[in-house]
């Protein structure tokens, strides 16, 4: 943990005896009330406790909607209208369970986008950053697996788009594609039996999300937080206290993006979700468009850009898995896109790029947009796998300051002794 | 403060700009059919279905509808609820009693015998199964249940994708909500005399809100033109009322807690918009000694 003085005194007998024992709130005041933050960090710095917020929330929600939901093929969907109708208040549950998802990836997307500009995943950040993308992955399993309990039509057909996916293995080791598919739906077909085991692993994997989360704050805490300017703490007056100062910044950010939150939960539930939802689950009748989630579209952009079905699999799941090596593959030895004058501009393309692929996302398969989608499917990998190793060595980057103190004030600390005092 | 301002200020700029593009969009003549939207009571932040216009829709629904669509999770009961067309109670436990028989509990032989239907009953739809609704439809088709159609259908965008930020930004600040109410709307009342050069292939019916071919296995609803249905609160009795009013049934039978959401949903906004002006300057005191 990175060191730093406590101001912990417990405050009672009762605390003193506890200490001695079992120094908890000690730590837990070290780490969340003591633990030095950056001055300069910015709102995006907020989305970890959003991040943490919404994971909460999540698990909250969905605890109570899974006392009133029935995991069988014939009941799923009459089970969610009942939800929807019947339950006290079970339609407010269900706006922020199915909304809530929505924003946990609009703040998890903010927050890899934080990382990759203001270079989070540097050294010696390279673990916090890899739990990250574990637990990016592990959230894009628990959406998934939860959008297919409603048991709609998108939820039946997403789900036998997503694990056909594997039955491309086929095209390496003919018939173990086949059995790994027929594995996944436990038959030979999408079915109830499918349906169960994904409620079953979607009420899982949110608690291994939790672990990873809470390992994810521990490598955070050890390392520091990263911050705009990309330098790391070098003397007390570059950081205050967590408590009250980080801490009030993300309850005000919170309560701005929970605003937010609460227009689509109360007054448009439906409008980042699909219509075709709203009828029941049939075997028989294929949507027209096949569509996943918002936040699955630039993947699924990527997926249907490759012609060859194996090689699109490959190629989606490398776009996630890539992330992993970002650490590695920018060469800079500046941090901060604020200091990288070639980066920014191509960090802003990549950003475009992926928006474009969600857009494209939601088209069908066909020209012009396949086309496109093609076009922007290289962009990335260009991006990931040539941009950034060559800009990090041709770049040369601005003058860094020589603290964040400096950064904030213009001057050295040496003058500013009292702001430095006020912190404390 | 400052930041508030120009923000806002853009997204006015952002909006008029949106609203000015869309119309404009509309004069293209886009292959697919445009689908207009409709004023309803039960838009926006403070909208609420207008009862008596439910209360018509259900009669239309009943007349009309009900012959070949069930509306299978709605209760009688829901039918009494506020927030719906809070028809009497005594009424519709009457109605259900007197109109509709539903199976009862096995008898001490196992025979299963019908009782009069009551306010805990699901509203018994026309057919006995699929099987049979098909069966009795001249194309074979399923004529859907309707308790989720509105929630069931939309519009699919046309618009180029250099406008698809800015209708996103139009409805989301708007709250829109009714594109399915708009496309049934719409799909009602869009069966017309096909283009000289269509063939309509038999048993279908041509219309021109569904999507092309136009093609659709349900026949115009409302054939026997103004006056089919009686309405006895002075409202015209004509096909855009009825086509209107059974909408806004239906639209209340996919979402029967939305009074009950916005009212929540209005006292929650304001509840946290007070907590975030409260947390935002207690956030600028405690960084005051900071900057």
């Amino acid at each position: 943990m990175a060191s730093h003085e406590s101001s912990f005194r417990p405050a009672s007998r009762a605390g003193k005896w506890l200490d001695e024992r079992l120094p908890l709130p000690r730590v837990m005041h070290g780490q969340f009330v003591d633990f030095p933050t950056p001055r300069n960090i910015n709102y995006l710095w907020t989305t970890g406790g959003l991040l943490t917020f919404f994971l909460g929330l999540q698990i909250a929600t969905g605890v109570v909607l899974a006392m009133h939901y029935i995991p069988s093929a014939g009941e799923a969907f009459s089970s969610v209208e009942a939800i929807r109708r019947d339950v006290n208040y079970g339609w407010l549950l269900r706006n922020i369970h199915m909304v809530g998802a929505s924003f946990f990836f609009l703040a998890a997307y903010i927050h890899i986008g934080r990382g990759l500009y203001y270079g989070s995943y540097k050294g010696p950040r390279e673990v916090l950053w890899i739990i990250g993308v574990v637990i990016f992955l592990l959230m894009m399993a628990t959406a998934f697996m939860g959008y297919s309990l409603p048991w709609g039509q998108m939820s039946f057909w997403a789900v036998t788009v997503i694990t056909n996916l594997f039955s491309s293995i086929d095209a390496v080791i003919p018939g173990l594609g086949t059995r790994i598919v027929q594995w996944l739906w436990g038959g030979f077909s999408v079915s109830g039996t499918t349906l169960t085991r994904f409620y079953a692993l979607h009420y899982l994997l949110p608690f291994v999300i939790a672990a990873a989360v809470g390992l994810h704050i521990w490598a955070l805490h050890v390392v520091g937080q990263n911050n705009p300017t990309g330098i790391e703490i070098k003397q007390p007056s570059d950081s205050v206290p967590m408590a009250p100062y980080a801490i009030f910044k993300d309850i005000f950010a919170l309560s701005v993006f929970v605003l937010l939150f609460a227009w689509f939960v109360f007054y448009l539930p439906d409008y980042l979700g699909h219509s075709d939802n709203y009828i029941e689950a049939n075997p028989l009748s294929t949507p027209p468009h096949i569509v996943p989630e918002w936040y699955f579209l630039p993947y699924y952009a990527i997926l249907r850009a490759i012609p060859d079905k194996l090689l699109g699999v490959i190629a989606m799941f490398s776009s996630i898995l890539l992330l992993i090596f970002v650490p590695w593959l920018d060469t800079s030895r500046v941090r901060s896109a604020k200091y990288r004058p070639v980066y920014k501009w191509f960090f802003w393309m990549f950003v475009i790029s992926v928006i474009a692929l969600g857009y494209l996302g939601s088209k069908p398969p066909e020209p012009p947009y396949v086309g496109w989608a093609r076009f922007f499917t290289a962009y990335y990998f260009l991006h990931l796998l040539v941009i950034l190793p060559i800009v990090g060595v041709i770049e040369s980057p601005r003058p860094l300051p020589r603290s964040i103190t400096e950064a904030v004030l213009g001057k050295e600390p040496a003058t500013q002794v009292a702001s430095a005092g006020g912190g404390k | 403060m400052i930041g508030l301002k120009t923000t806002t200020a853009a997204a006015a700029v952002l909006l008029a700009a949106s609203l000015g593009a869309s119309a404009s969009a509309q004069e293209g003549g886009h292959a697919a059919p445009r689908i207009e939207r409709q004023n309803w009571t039960f838009s926006g932040m403070v909208g609420r279905f207008d009862a008596g216009q439910l209360q018509r829709g259900f009669r239309v629904y009943s007349e009309i509808c009900s012959r070949c669509h069930s509306v299978s999770r709605l209760s009688f009961r829901n039918l009494v609820q506020p927030g719906g067309p809070e028809f009497p109670e005594a009424g519709v436990k009457s109605l259900a009693a007197d109109k509709y028989k539903v199976d009862a509990e096995p008898n001490e032989q196992g025979k299963i015998l019908k009782r009069p239907a009551v306010l805990a009953d699901r509203i018994p739809g026309p057919y006995k199964n699929d099987q049979e609704a098909r069966a009795s439809q001249p194309g074979g088709a399923l004529p859907p249940d309707l308790s989720l159609i509105t929630r069931a259908r939309s519009i699919e965008s046309q618009a180029p994708f250099y406008m698809v930020p800015l209708n996103m930004m139009r409805d989301i600040l708007a709250g829109y909500q009714e594109a399915g109410a708009d496309y049934l709307y719409a799909y009602l009342t869009g069966f017309k005399e096909p283009p000289k050069d269509v063939k309509v292939p038999d048993g279908m019916n041509y219309n021109e809100a569904f999507p092309a071919p136009h093609f659709t296995g349900m026949p115009n609803p409302f054939a026997g033109g103004n006056d089919a249905v009686k309405y006895d609160d002075g409202t015209p009795q004509t096909v855009d009322n009825y086509a209107r009013d059974v909408t806004a049934f239906l639209a209340w039978a996919s979402d029967p807690t939305l009074a009950e959401r916005k009212r929540l949903g209005v006292l929650v906004m304001v509840y946290l918009l007070i907590t975030a002006l409260l947390l935002y300057f207690a956030k600028r005191r405690i960084w005051s000694n900071m900057h």
